[in-house]
């Protein structure tokens, strides 16, 4: 096995270009595991930790161009107001020592459909950067996520950022688990409000085989909200956003929490996250 | 591939290193340091919890690669004064509040403990902030998993520490 230690990212994508089989590595969280346990046995380890420009962020024409080697502790010290739900989610991921290492760009490389931000990527409409020796391309999370663990990055491609949109109202991330830390979620729900656009932005996690939204949610709260004067919506209305959450999951069974359990959880997330919002929401308009 | 780095500010290189393999496996096997325990090898209990360039990590998910020209700090660094073994050297202020605590049963665990309280009173008291109170300590220690104690008196070991060392800063 070989190992690639590129400090720029034009070495980096010649390296992957070399070695289409080679694995990005950065804080290793999900990588190590599979070589400690055997699980994974790669030609070569792109080693990514020395490339600068990954482990940058700052504003970009309206948005916020996050490195995709960015630690979840600086995403949680630093993007509180910039990006609320991602940093709730970064919050949220394992331990202090794991925070200290794992990065965004790793969660949207491995895509499991457990992972902690990609809830809060799809409600926020964060857009991904790929980049590969023949360019930069940018992908809508939206359309980011193919089937399990199958994403739109290419083979001679890597993960350089994604580019977080402004926030206009507020948002949310919750996640079910056994304990505070070190949990795979059961189930995650995010939350957006667009008060500008007049548009909801949900994503659900560990719902489906890929993080997915719940569309006609989104559609029918954007038409029932009380954009104007933020309003509490009524209770038939909250608990039909729950409902309408709830049946865009496909969950499985398995021992993590039954497929019934998930989508009950997803309905009390949704409409807990929608309150917060609501609260939010005044505050805001005030 | 061979591999340089910094432990508890000396200067080590280890030889044969499998690209493959875990800066925990270089620290035990090739560096004759086995205070960073080997539990679960997947970041779940912090065991092998060491210092990367200042900040906590678990060495089971750090490639051998990746600590190329790296600050290393590990459990052997916590105790008073330099030298490769602790064994002959005074244990450092965390190390004897979790003794006095009675915060240690099989020890297995202690190693990731004592380093992440370290940074946590590093990042608090040694901030200048307050002894941090329970609930930011159980928060920091979260990732360390201990099958023995029951926590509680790892949580004490954790303030006795704090206080000492407030106490110290402030020259009382």
């Amino acid at each position: 096995m070989e190992f690639l230690s590129p400090s720029t990212v034009e070495e980096a994508l010649e390296a992957k270009h070399a070695h289409p089989d080679g694995v990005p590595i950065m804080g290793g969280t999900d990588v190590m595991v599979e070589l400690n346990f055997d699980k994974r046995r790669p030609p070569a380890l792109i080693d990514l930790s020395r490339v600068a420009e990954l482990s940058e962020w700052g504003p970009d024409d309206g948005r916020i161009r996050l490195g995709a080697g960015v630690s979840y502790t600086r995403i949680v010290e630093g993007l509180g107001a910039g990006a609320p739900a991602l940093a709730k989610a970064a919050r949220t991921v394992a331990s202090p020592q794991i925070r200290n290492r794992g990065t965004v760009g790793g969660n949207l490389g491995g895509a499991s459909p457990a992972g902690d931000t990609h809830p809060a990527l799809l409600a926020t409409d964060a857009v991904v950067e790929l980049a590969s020796v023949r360019g930069r391309r940018k992908v809508p999370a939206r359309e980011f996520y193919l089937s399990l663990r199958e994403t739109a990055c290419r083979s001679d491609e890597l993960i350089t950022a994604v580019l977080l949109p402004e926030p206009t109202g507020p948002q949310q991330f919750a996640k079910i688990g056994t304990r505070n830390a070190m949990v795979i979620a059961v189930t995650s729900f995010s939350l957006a409000l667009d008060r500008e656009r007049r548009a909801v932005g949900t994503g659900l996690g560990a719902a489906a085989p890929t993080p997915v939204r719940a569309e006609t949610a989104e559609e029918f709260l954007a038409e029932e909200f009380d954009w104007e004067g933020g309003s509490s919506p009524s209770e038939a209305v909250v608990r039909r956003f729950g409902d309408l959450v709830a049946s865009a999951a496909r969950p499985i069974d398995d021992q993590r929490g039954s497929a019934a359990y998930r989508k009950h959880a997803l309905s009390v997330m949704a409409r807990r996250a929608l309150s917060w919002s609501v609260t939010e929401y005044r505050k805001g308009a005030a | 591939m061979r591999v340089s780095f910094e432990v508890n500010g000396e200067k080590v290189s280890a030889d044969n290193v499998w690209p493959g393999e875990s800066l925990l496996y270089v620290l035990r096997e090739r560096l004759g340091l086995p205070g960073s325990k080997n539990a679960c090898e997947q970041g779940e209990c912090g065991s092998c919890t060491v210092y990367f360039d200042g900040e906590t990590a678990c060495s089971c998910m750090i490639a051998a690669g990746q600590a190329e020209g790296r600050r290393v700090g590990t459990v052997e660094g916590l105790a008073e004064g330099r030298g490769k073994g602790a064994d002959e050297r005074p244990l450092g202020a965390v190390q004897e509040a979790f003794v006095e605590a009675g915060a240690v049963q099989c020890g297995f665990c202690t190693p990731g403990l004592l380093v992440q309280t370290d940074d946590l009173l590093e990042r608090t008291v040694g901030a200048g902030e307050g002894a941090p109170d329970d609930a930011q300590i159980r928060e920091a220690l979260a990732g360390n998993l201990c099958r023995c104690t029951g926590y509680e008196k790892i949580i004490d070991a954790v303030h006795l520490a704090a206080e000492r060392r407030a106490g110290a800063g402030s020259g009382s």
